[in-house]
């Protein structure tokens, strides 16, 4: 296993705003990472630091290099989709097959021919003339078609239907995915990549507040039903997060004793969107 | 080099419209306008077509050398003149094309797609210059010469139902000269352009929103503020930002421009098209016709203080396409 992605003190300061303040992470091949965090936290801007899409402080190296100084060689083997609908509309299906084999040594035709043919896509069809769905098809085709060793996936199901989207990760997944390649994704709709990712961070104010594989999450954090008559108790114990149900208590620990939990009430793994939430709480306040 | 000619190719996608639709409705609409002339002309005076009073069979053999090589310079020009209109066209396309190039696809984020390919910016930047230097003059050259082809045909076919012989008139003419001339502004309009292509790509990397604007206000507003230095005294009047920094900054798309430049610089005669003087070496048609006069105009300062400017333009273009971070 080797790291493809490592940061140290990123920093990005737009002129009213910081972006970053410092963030740090390592990321290892072969995994899949969702990168979650608020609106505003700085997921777009770390993306685009790791693209060298944009000028940042601080150390990051991606495939061994310096996206700032060697973008083009670094996008030989990283590929991105940057949200829905950047598809030039004058393009059709035949012209971006053509460009995009002539451009990339990386691409398979062949492939991408074969992920076409799943949908309903035909050669001289422009991408104004597709529905939101058929254009993330299109872009998916190209960009799985690219033997590419980290994939960056900013908010890529925004706006599709639960169809569209159910298929985007399951072709991610069989079709694309193996133990070379890397995945970051970014996602307001965790639920969806909950059981997808290996790992999981979240950014918040321009810095990494969490950063684990997804069975550490399982054992640190837990989650236990309380009835009221022991709510207190719980309470006592510093629960990250609270939250009621039919008249029963949801706490949220990071880190407790499980043993002693267990006498309070039922146990459970928290899910991400819980522990997004806790986590969060008070951002915008 | 593969990756550049899929690059131009993919502006020709792009701009159909600008760089092959355009100048083809041009030249259609000219030669429509020409054969709508000869008819009209045909219906109006009939087989009793005169010129001040001899039938034009009369005129053919009562013309002088001198006024033969006019009626030849006549033809060439109405050969040039499709070419010139459809040019006029294309310095549009062009000006506008440049000021798109590398704002359109900021502006509908289809940047990040390009972006996620690994492709230099230089290589971008380049062959949007490339198609607005090369591609679109080629097609409106071209188009021009065979729209000019067609009309010289018409014309003399026209006349020879009169009893003038086609080949006579042809022989007249100097299709060849004006084709080889026509093909051979190609590279001096990339060399002359480049100074505006240059700029507008600038504008075009850089603005926020409304690239035309920022393009034209800049040197306008610069220029008042100059003329109102110069009104205050406090700089010694001149006319050379108006008559010769804008028009270079601005109008070196239009094809043409560099004889207005070269005329400046010998300090000629006026620029009115006229037949009369065929032998005078000052008439622009004469010099035109002249492949050294195309040329001569690289010898002037401002041609290659234009050049280097554009490289110099061009690459911060590069530097801003680069690294502007707003989508």
């Amino acid at each position: 296993m080797s790291t493809v992605i490592s940061a140290n003190g990123l920093s990005k300061t737009y002129k009213d705003s910081r972006a970053l303040a410092g963030a740090s992470f390592q990321i290892q091949s072969g995994r899949i990472v969702g990168l979650i965090g608020p609106n505003g936290a700085g997921k777009t801007t770390a993306l685009k630091a790791i693209l060298g899409l944009t000028d940042f402080d601080g150390e990051l190296s991606v495939l061994g290099m310096d996206p700032r100084h060697s973008r083009n060689k670094l996008m030989e083997q990283v590929c991105f989709i940057a949200d829905v609908a950047v598809l030039p509309r004058w393009l059709c299906v035949k012209d971006a097959v053509d460009f995009v084999e002539a451009v990339h040594p990386r691409f398979s035709r062949a492939k991408c021919e074969a992920f076409l043919a799943r949908t309903k896509l035909t050669p001289r069809m422009k991408v104004k003339q597709m529905s939101k769905g058929m254009i993330v098809q299109m872009h998916l085709a190209l960009v799985m078609a690219i033997d590419a060793r980290l994939l960056v996936l900013d908010e890529p199901t925004l706006g599709l239907d639960l169809l569209y989207r159910k298929q985007f990760y399951q072709s991610l997944l069989e079709d694309y995915f193996d133990e070379d390649k890397t995945i970051l994704i970014t996602t307001h709709q965790v639920e969806e990549i909950e059981h997808i990712l290996t790992d999981l961070m979240f950014i918040r104010d321009g810095r990494i507040v969490l950063d684990a594989d997804m069975d550490a999450v399982g054992e640190r954090f837990c989650e236990v039903m309380v009835g009221a008559e022991r709510a207190a108790e719980a309470r006592a114990l510093k629960p990250l997060d609270e939250r009621q149900v039919f008249g029963k208590s949801i706490f949220l620990f990071d880190n407790a004793d499980r043993g002693h939990l267990s006498t309070l009430g039922e146990l459970r793994r928290p899910s991400i969107a819980d522990l997004f939430v806790a986590t969060m709480k008070g951002t915008y306040a | 080099m593969n990756t550049l000619y899929w690059l131009v190719k993919r502006e020709i996608w792009e701009h159909k419209g600008g760089f092959i639709r355009a100048p083809l409705i041009g030249g259609a609409i000219f030669l429509v306008l020409n054969l709508m002339t000869l008819i009209a002309g045909e219906v109006v005076s009939g087989q009793n077509f005169r010129f001040g009073g001899n039938s034009i069979r009369e005129l053919g053999k009562m013309l002088d050398q001198r006024q033969l090589s006019m009626v030849g310079m006549g033809l060439d020009t109405a050969m040039l003149f499709s070419t010139a209109i459809i040019s006029v066209v294309m310095g549009f396309v062009v000006f506008f094309y440049c000021l798109g190039a590398l704002y359109d696809d900021r502006r509908d984020r289809s940047l990040l797609f390009w972006k996620s390919l690994p492709i230099s910016d230089t290589q971008t930047v380049l062959s949007k210059v490339l198609a607005a230097t090369i591609v679109a003059p080629a097609v409106a050259f071209v188009t021009g010469v065979v729209a000019g082809l067609i009309t010289l045909l018409m014309y003399a076919s026209v006349l020879s139902m009169h009893g003038l012989g086609v080949w006579q008139l042809l022989t007249l003419a100097h299709p060849f000269r004006v084709v080889a001339n026509l093909l051979a502004s190609i590279p001096m309009y990339f060399l002359w352009a480049l100074p505006t292509v240059g700029w507008l790509l600038v504008c075009s990397a850089w603005a926020k929103s409304k690239p035309f604007l920022w393009a034209v206000a800049i040197p306008v507003v610069t220029g008042v503020l100059i003329w109102w230095v110069q009104l205050m005294g406090l700089m010694p009047s001149g006319n050379f930002y108006w008559s010769q920094f804008l028009p270079r900054l601005l109008g070196s798309v239009w094809p043409g421009s560099w004889f207005a430049a070269a005329h400046h610089a010998s300090n000629n005669v006026s620029l009115g098209i006229g037949l009369e003087g065929v032998d005078n070496p000052d008439n622009p048609m004469v010099q035109f016709l002249s492949l050294g006069n195309l040329y001569a105009t690289l010898g002037t300062a401002t041609a290659w203080i234009g050049m280097l400017c554009g490289a110099a333009l061009i690459a911060g273009a590069i530097w801003i396409r680069r690294w502007r971070d707003d989508t």
